[in-house]
């Protein structure tokens, strides 16, 4: 469904040029969830904002269904890891999560019913008609996961959205994607520096290298379903998992051949 | 001290230190026999009989619509264009040095040139207070748009949001904190501007009559008119105060969060 | 990003050179009325000839003179008395009602006490500009003072520095930066009210000399001591700017301001 092929971009000309991405290719598959994740500073953003259209790649490209992506195709919601920053703070709830809607020109009640559920499905109807700014930190990426669920994309790409919220909001903000995810059945691309988080939500993980970013290895996460924060973080695969990611992040490109296979 | 027997002292102090600066003018007036400063009783009562109701309708409200129109013409104006210069980096580059230049000159050194090309009626005004206003919007309007949360930009591109909405759903209130900053430098602005115009070249007006005042050694009068424009600059501060805390309530509350 | 055919240096000058042109031809061609706006290159050529007259200096001399005191003695006034107050938290509650309801007086309206008091010389005029830009430093001194980072108090407190210390390490140094852009608008402030001074009440001046022209129906002396009053505005804003700069390259404020040049 989206394909990343040899995916390149540099910062700036010259003898200042900074090789943010090196050379990407992965593929994400019709209601797959996939996670990427790389050691801080390894260019995720600059991917994420490529592959959405908002930044134009230096080389290779994006297609979503086989069309080139060069600018934000409708079919694709963002959710931003600064939930204060992407919310806009004059509107309340209910215009946040309209706001995006204008553009499908739907009819007012058809527009007021998906915004009704969205909000509905993060567990903030009671909120609607208070502003950003009064909620909590996870209430706040809640409304824009509302927003982007509402929006009804195919493809959402998250960037490392629950970073800044603490541990227990944390774990309720990934069942809730978990959840949500069968009810809208949407593909969900995530970016996380935290491996626990890409093997607890992941059916794949890209694994990225340190900057030029490269792919290290692609794992696939076979944890049975529906997850559980509790039981599938005891399973032994799971361990098996997150060390097997780990040590592909350290192991670095050096040893990216032998990476491969695993 | 107590915390909470400070801040009644504060508050009390707040309030009687003017009362009491007021009280002591009186106290010193009082008997006076310096030609140029009168009782403050005089002066008050001048000002009951000149300005309740006597002069509203032949001075205060000439005044007003001045002010008033001058000032809408350059919100209006201002806004416009300093959200196209904010949105195109090249527009503002090439406006640069003539906003400059226009903003630093002295408005009042304008005036002769206003008198000249439109004369000395109430358009004269009007033209000399709408363009000394517009300086001070005009850049804060830019800087309200430059200074938008790149953040919010992507949000609005990613959900493919109209260039219509973009600009009246986003980018105005985005800028109004900003905008309504250089309104309040503008509206002390449109004030002065209103005086000295009347002042200079002018048949009626509150400028007008404190000028003429002193001339025909009506010196009480000319107190109660200085009085009054005291009220007007304290009032329409006050008064866009309220307006700004209203409509900026949110602004108040996303800083507070995001400090706390 | 494409080449454009424009480069981005020349836009500002390209800009200017259209300004002029347009304001060359449209009286020329009678777009605006020729009896009241001379061709550009008149205008310059008067402001060229007057460069060289000596009178011309008086008048901006004497503009000068009543800028540099109004503002000399606002500062002098509003800067120990910003501390003073701002130092205490009773005397700016105490204060604060009576600045507030000062404040937004309009300077103008004491034009005719001015008049009254000091004459028409340039008594009249400093005390208008002081008076105006008194508010100015007086309300940034306050800011200044009042916006002092509470840690940093602390942190001199627990290293023993006394009241006076405190004073003059920690909470003067942090005001700075305020009362510096507290005194660059005082200075636009004040030339404002020194040209105002001088077009109203006729103190010998720019402002004088702008309104005689008219008067006198010599448009283009008139347009070209306009002009030259908007280069003096200009001159003194960017010292300023200039200055305040390189005082306070330390401070975030100006950090972020040359990151964006």
């Amino acid at each position: 469904m989206l394909k990343v092929e040899h995916l390149a971009k540099t910062y700036g000309e010259g003898d200042r040029a900074v090789q943010a991405i090196g050379d990407l290719t992965f593929e994400v598959n019709e209601k797959e969830f996939v996670c990427i994740v790389g050691p801080s500073g390894c260019g995720k953003t600059t991917l994420l904002k490529c592959m959405s259209g908002l930044l134009a790649p230096t080389g290779g490209e994006v297609r979503l269904h086989g069309e080139l992506v060069d600018g934000p195709p409708e079919q694709m919601a963002l959710v931003f890891q600064e939930y204060s920053r992407s919310l806009f703070p004059w509107m309340t709830i209910r215009q946040n999560v309209a706001f995006p809607l204008r553009r499908k020109r739907l009819d007012k009640g058809a527009a007021a019913k998906l915004v009704e559920e969205a909000v509905e499905s993060v567990g903030l109807s009671g909120s609607v008609d208070r502003y950003p700014w009064e909620l909590s930190g996870g209430m706040q990426q809640r409304v824009a996961i509302a927003r982007a669920l509402a929006y009804q994309p195919e493809i959402l790409l998250m960037d490392e959205p629950f970073a800044s919220v603490d541990a227990q909001t944390r774990a309720d903000l990934e069942d809730l994607v978990l959840d949500l995810r069968g009810k809208y059945g949407v593909t969900i691309v995530f970016v996380t520096h935290d491996i626990d988080e890409s093997v607890y939500l992941g059916d794949r993980i890209v694994v990225l290298t340190p900057a030029p970013t490269h792919v290290q290895e692609i794992c696939e996460v076979g944890l049975p379903e529906p997850r559980d924060q509790v039981d599938t973080k005891e399973l032994p695969e799971f361990a098996r998992l997150r060390a097997h990611v780990y040590r592909s992040i350290k192991r670095r490109q050096s040893a990216a051949e032998e990476a491969v296979n695993a | 001290m107590s915390e909470r027997r400070q801040r009644w002292l504060g508050v009390g102090l707040e309030v009687t230190v003017p009362l009491l600066a007021l009280v002591l003018w009186g106290l010193l007036s009082a008997g006076s026999d310096t030609y140029y400063f009168p009782p403050l009783t005089d002066i008050l009562s001048t000002f009951a009989d000149t300005w309740l109701f006597e002069r509203v309708g032949s001075d205060v409200v000439p005044s007003l619509e001045r002010m008033g129109l001058g000032f809408a013409i350059a919100v209006v104006i201002a806004v416009t264009a300093g959200l196209l210069l904010g949105m195109s980096r090249r527009a503002r580059i090439a406006a640069a040095p003539i906003v400059e230049f226009l903003r630093a000159i002295p408005p009042p050194a304008l005036l002769p040139f206003a008198i000249l090309v439109i004369g000395v009626g109430s358009s004269m005004k009007v033209f000399i207070i709408a363009f000394v206003c517009i300086w001070p919007i005009l850049l804060n309007t830019i800087d309200g748009v430059r200074g938008i949360d790149p953040t919010l930009d992507d949000t609005t591109r990613v959900y493919g949001i109209s260039s219509r909405d973009r600009i009246w759903r986003v980018m105005l209130p985005a800028a109004t904190p900003q905008i309504f900053a250089g309104m309040r430098t503008s509206l002390s602005l449109a004030l002065i501007l209103m005086v000295i115009s009347e002042m200079v070249a002018s048949t009626n007006g509150i400028g007008y009559f404190v000028l003429q005042s002193q001339r025909t050694f009506a010196i009480p009068e000319m107190w109660s008119g200085i009085l009054l424009l005291g009220i007007l600059g304290y009032v329409l501060n006050g008064g866009f105060t309220l307006i700004e805390r209203r409509l900026l309530r949110w602004h108040r509350g996303a800083r507070a969060s995001a400090l706390g | 990003m494409a080449r454009r055919a424009i480069p981005d240096w020349a836009l500002p000058w390209l800009s200017v050179a259209a300004v002029l042109v347009l304001f060359e031809l449209l009286p020329r061609i009678g777009v605006l009325p020729r009896e009241h706006f001379p061709p550009i290159s008149q205008t310059l050529d008067t402001l060229a000839q007057q460069a060289g007259e000596s009178k011309f200096w008086d008048a901006v001399g004497n503009t000068l003179q009543g800028w540099a005191l109004g503002l000399g003695i606002a500062a002098a006034l509003a800067i120990p008395l910003g501390i003073v107050i701002g130092s205490s938290r009773l005397l700016y509650r105490a204060m604060r009602g009576l600045i507030e309801f000062l404040r937004p007086i309009p300077s103008v309206a004491l034009i005719p006490l001015a008049i009254l008091v000091y004459g028409t010389g340039l008594q009249s005029k400093v005390f208008l500009a002081a008076f105006a830009s008194f508010w100015q430093v007086l309300v940034a001194t306050l800011y200044g003072v009042q916006d002092v980072d509470p840690v940093a108090t602390d942190t001199a407190r627990s290293f023993g520095f006394s009241r006076v210390q405190r004073l003059f390490r920690v909470t003067l140094p942090s005001a700075v930066p305020y009362v510096a852009t507290g005194l660059r608008i005082a200075s636009a402030v004040s030339l404002i009210l020194t040209v105002t001074a001088e077009l109203v009440i006729g103190s010998a001046g720019l402002g004088r000399s702008i309104n005689l022209a008219r008067s006198g129906g010599n448009e283009e002396l008139m347009y070209a001591l306009i002009v030259a009053t908007g280069v003096l505005g200009l001159v003194l804003n960017t010292v300023f700017v200039k200055v305040e700069r390189r005082v306070l390259h330390w401070h975030p404020s100006q950090r972020r301001e040359a990151a964006a040049r």
